[in-house]
């Protein structure tokens, strides 16, 4: 069942686009009581704060995706050669129903709804991204999670003639990811298909990727084309390449900074030149809703 | 005979030209910063910008010597230009860093001391200091053999530069690692063994 998370605003394609944005910047808020009635509890006051997406063009323009390059605008310049259709998502380890999943046949039986979500890059950037998605949930129970599963692994497609940064050593490719069980099948946790309500553009992981809001931006891996459930931590990329600085875990946290920067402020994009720097938020702001999940557990140490 | 042309050509050529070339990168980094020409996020983009351009400088003045010694292509008259050129450039990435990108003074401080990556970058600029000072021909006389003693800071300070860009980089990246090269190998040059000036 999809729509446990209440959006109010799916309409994207019927309004006008500068009234959609002055809509929705009003509704986000909104948006945050509806999931505070959902998931249970008091809110603090910060989830009430609306959001206010940043431009497409920013969204699309500025990125790591490092499968295209390192630098930001590379991602944009260099992903037109990916081919994003045909797609399918295999899905195999501890499942009822392993296999191959057609992107279409999955799109048919998900409920696509909108995510208005903060962003935190691990480098101290941040934005605010609408994604269009499903909870990550409903697509794992299309192959029937076996109760033996304990972690979700992920894994970005490898294709090296359409991807040239896949040609350079910067990362072992290809891109692997995982989450806890639990994190995975949270209502928050989405696998993102649109931005702004158009299909996402191939430099932000088409046709789908993972979104998970109160991790670093790079847990979110994008153009999944595998999902193995498993009942050991799986390898992540950031972790093999360097485990001093990038943990399993990597949940936004400013009281826990990287080795090589502080993590106790950001600043978001399309602020121009003199863009002031903010306070970052414990799990991005998401604390009321996944606090729980790291009860008892030393986020210093699991970082 | 193109050795010759470069030679006549650099004495017609007024350092103040290069003084002015040598400034123009940064008045349009700035333009390009204040009107959306360094994309989403400005401020990364505009310290990357200097600092790269002072790291260019930098091994420009390293190449000065090798390209006298070993091409007999004189361009000593520009290294002066040049190494406070580097210098301003250090600095202005220095300041945007200070004033743009960090903004808060107990953070500044915390990451120059915790941070390897800014420790090593402070420590080049810091070493930049004297040489910018003594940059002028009264100290030159007056400092006399100790003047070139105290210029050779320059290796550390060019290896200084392209370390700290190494570090920054996230995971291994080849762009810096280039740099690196480059630096090591003019440094190269001056360890190996003395070869006979250049004759013609």
């Amino acid at each position: 069942m999809a729509n446990r998370w209440k959006n109010v605003l799916n309409d994207a394609d019927v309004t006008d686009h500068s009234v959609f944005i002055n809509r929705r910047q009003i509704m986000a808020g909104v948006a945050g009581l509806g999931l505070a009635t959902t998931i249970g509890g008091p809110r603090a006051a910060l989830a009430q704060e609306a959001l206010e997406p940043n431009s497409f063009e920013d969204i699309s323009r500025y990125n790591n995706f490092y499968e295209f390059g390192t630098g930001k605008d590379d991602p944009a310049r260099n992903a037109g050669s990916l081919t994003a259709t045909p797609w399918t998502v295999t899905i195999d380890g501890l499942v009822d129903k392993p296999g191959e999943y057609d992107f279409a046949d999955i799109m048919a039986k998900m409920t696509i709804e909108e995510r208005i979500y903060r962003f935190r890059c691990v480098e101290a950037w941040s934005m605010v991204v609408p994604w269009n998605g499903f909870e990550l949930k409903d697509m794992l129970d299309l192959a029937g999670v076996q109760s033996s599963a304990k972690y979700v692994a992920f894994e970005t497609l490898y294709r090296p003639e359409e991807m040239p940064g896949q040609k350079t050593g910067v990362l072992q490719w290809p891109y692997v990811e995982g989450l806890r069980l639990d994190e995975a099948m949270h209502p928050l946790t989405i696998m993102a298909t649109g931005i702004y309500g158009k299909d996402i553009p191939n430099q932000n992981g088409a046709p789908l990727r993972l979104v998970v809001p109160w991790k670093y931006g790079f847990k979110s891996i994008k153009s999944v084309v595998k999902i193995t459930l498993t009942d050991k931590e799986p390898p992540t990329s950031w972790n093999i390449a360097n485990a001093r600085e990038y943990g399993f875990f990597s949940n936004v946290n400013p009281e826990v900074d990287h080795k090589r920067w502080s993590q106790a402020t950001e600043r978001k994009i399309g602020g121009g030149l003199f863009a002031k720097r903010v306070p970052t938020l414990m799990l991005n702001g998401y604390e009321e809703e996944v606090a729980s999940l790291y009860a008892g557990m030393d986020m210093t140490k699991n970082f | 005979m193109i050795t010759d042309a470069v030679n006549q050509t650099a004495r017609r050529v007024s350092n103040w030209l290069v003084y002015m070339l040598g400034i123009l990168p940064a008045g349009w980094f700035l333009y390009l910063g204040l009107t959306g020409g360094l994309g989403a996020e400005p401020i990364k983009s505009l310290e990357h910008e200097l600092g790269e351009f002072a790291l260019k400088l930098l091994i420009a003045g390293l190449c000065i010597t090798p390209l006298r010694k070993h091409l007999g292509v004189n361009l000593i008259k520009f290294r002066r230009a040049i190494g406070v050129l580097a210098f301003t450039y250090v600095f202005l990435h220095l300041l945007v860093w200070l004033v743009l990108d960090v903004q808060i003074v107990s953070q500044i401080w915390a990451d120059i001391l915790k941070r390897p990556y800014i420790t090593v970058g402070m420590v080049g600029f810091v070493l930049l200091i004297p040489l910018a000072v003594t940059s002028n021909n009264l100290s030159v006389r007056n400092l006399g053999v100790r003047w070139r003693k105290l210029h050779k800071l320059t290796y550390g300070i060019a290896f200084l530069g392209a370390l700290h860009f190494v570090m920054v980089a996230k995971g291994i990246q080849i762009e810096p690692i280039l740099y690196m090269l480059v630096v090591l190998g003019l440094l190269a040059l001056r360890v190996s063994k003395k070869s006979p000036p250049f004759q013609r």
